[in-house]
């Protein structure tokens, strides 16, 4: 009875969370497998059709790449930053930076690359002046290439931010321990912090690719045309009921965007549990 | 003398810096371009305000931001706070669900979001503003990891204890006596709320609203400097934002900056 009452003061928040986040999830969930109240897989059959299964792969494939890239490149710096004194301006400019490139650039960034190799952008103007020769030519921009490049651009200060607080888990009494019994710093880096990082570097990827698989403005902002990835493919039957000839289909897709990224997440929890016992 | 390391790291700080500041260079002159004279002008950065659906957007933009945070502190804080104090049984769950958002995405949640939103604005009226009830949600997981580590570094039951046995009731305790302790916390989590909010773009566009994101993809299919101008500009105002609370936050031992 006392539990009951005192639960009483958190109805508010469950309510806001169940109604505008458990409610969608579970209408995604359910209306893909269920057409006019009736059980059916045919929106599910229909993930394993040509259009649908090259999205994925071409969303895997963005993914997979941006997140090893992000976080082989971002490790990089986030290592200069760890190595730069705690409190100087250039450290918290950087970092705040990276936070809004990383968490906030959506739209924004897609713009930036418009006006940086787009076909009036500022890098391809200098160069056709320079040698005549059109970057913009292609039209790669728009493709996969195009997106691989601004994907990284957010990848590298989102693996920045994450992979910072394993940097400074590393403790210099370990390092000294190391060095006092002869290692070379070499031998330090190769025996014990890269075997000490490597859970929350493989957990950083994870992350990084949950968050390219996911990611959807950028994407949105820069292909005006066409569905070759997981996310604009769920625009495109969000916007046309039938596109495909199937109404709902979106529904089916949004699952396969939740089972892929849970799965991930998943394995990511795993991985930070792992590391967390170091790296405390 | 300097040494093979300090060389590689200069030149690693100029490649980083050359790819991560060269698009913000050309965002500004790109947006300052005089396409049909040549020569510079400031008529895309004025079109912020002059355009009309832009300067509405904003607004819209900038209305949602204030909305969210006002409603995010009023449903966050005390119930993190309640959850401490007496109902610590739920504190797993309400952990659970402030983060699950980083695990459900917006592309998601926008798709299965229909049914409820035919209520809301059947309740509320067909307006850009209902879009806060998403956008709380939307901020969790940044809100509560601000907003609980401020409420882990201070001796919560014993404050709370003090003002009630001088005869606070729980609305003072919480606005009068516990919230004047945890205020970066606070801080942290309303300006990370505002950037989210100004920046985002996929719910908005596929509800259908015209928020400032949707209003700069729409801009930039017809005038590109103007779409680039105010995507600079939301990109300078968030940097603002977290330059300005990594500051306000200088010399704490607590991490209050943005985490994933």
């Amino acid at each position: 009875m006392r539990r009951v009452r005192d639960g009483l003061p958190l109805l508010p928040f469950f309510a806001v969370v169940v109604v505008f986040l458990i409610i969608p999830t579970v209408t995604v969930v359910v209306s893909s497998v269920y057409v006019d109240g009736v059980f059916s897989l045919e929106r599910v059959a229909a993930l394993f059709t040509g259009t649908a299964l090259s999205a994925l792969l071409n969303s895997v494939l963005l993914s997979a790449s941006t997140a090893l890239l992000g976080a082989l490149l971002g490790a990089v710096m986030a290592w200069l930053i760890v190595s730069s004194p705690p409190t100087s301006m250039v450290r918290r400019t950087v970092l705040s930076l990276c936070s809004v490139l990383a968490q906030f650039g959506g739209v924004a960034l897609a713009f930036a690359f418009l006006a940086t190799v787009g076909l009036n952008g500022v890098l391809t103007l200098w160069i056709q002046q320079a040698t005549g020769w059109n970057l913009a030519g292609s039209g790669w921009l728009y493709g996969l290439g195009g997106l691989i490049l601004v994907y990284t651009y957010f990848q590298i200060p989102l693996m920045v931010i994450v992979f910072i607080p394993a940097l400074e888990g590393l403790r210099e009494q370990w390092r000294e321990a190391a060095v006092s019994l002869g290692a070379s710093t070499w031998a330090y880096w190769r025996e014990v912090a890269i075997p000490l990082l490597t859970p929350a570097f493989l957990g950083s990827v994870l992350l990084l690719f949950a968050n390219a698989f996911a990611a959807y403005a950028t994407a949105a902002a820069l292909v005006s045309q066409g569905s070759p990835i997981l996310p604009l493919l769920i625009r495109a039957s969000l916007v046309s009921e039938v596109v495909l000839g199937q109404s709902g289909f979106a529904y089916a897709l949004a699952l396969e965007m939740i089972v892929v990224v849970a799965i991930v997440m998943a394995a990511y929890n795993l991985l930070v549990r792992r590391s967390a016992r170091w790296l405390a | 003398m300097i040494s093979a390391r300090s060389v590689v790291r200069g030149a690693l700080w100029v490649l980083f810096g050359l790819f991560f500041c060269f698009p913000l260079y050309a965002m500004a002159d790109f947006s300052t371009r005089n396409l049909l004279a040549g020569g510079r002008t400031g008529q895309a950065w004025a079109n912020l305000v002059t355009d009309e659906a832009l300067y509405q957007a904003i607004l819209v933009s900038l209305s949602l931001a204030v909305l969210t945070v006002v409603a995010m502190l009023i449903l966050l804080v005390p119930t993190m706070i309640w959850v401490r104090l007496r109902a610590p049984w739920a504190k797993g769950a309400v952990e659970f669900l402030c983060l699950l958002p980083l695990t459900i995405p917006a592309l998601v949640i926008v798709v299965g979001l229909r049914n409820v939103y035919l209520w809301v604005t059947y309740l509320l009226g067909e307006s850009a503003l209902t879009l806060t009830f998403v956008y709380v949600v939307v901020v969790l997981p940044f809100s509560y990891r601000a907003i609980d580590a401020a409420l882990s570094s201070i001796d919560l039951q014993t404050l709370a204890e003090a003002a009630r046995s001088l005869g606070a009731g729980w609305a003072t305790t919480i606005t009068r006596v516990v919230v004047p302790n945890i205020w970066s916390g606070v801080l942290s989590a309303a300006f990370i709320s505002i950037a989210v909010v100004l920046g985002e773009f996929t719910i908005a566009s596929l509800s259908g609203y015209e928020t400032l994101q949707v209003q700069i993809v729409l801009i930039g299919k017809s005038d590109g400097p103007t779409s680039v101008a105010a995507s600079l500009a939301t990109l300078l105002f968030g940097f603002a934002l977290l330059l300005i609370l990594s500051l306000l936050t200088r010399g704490r031992r607590q991490q209050t900056g943005v985490t994933l």
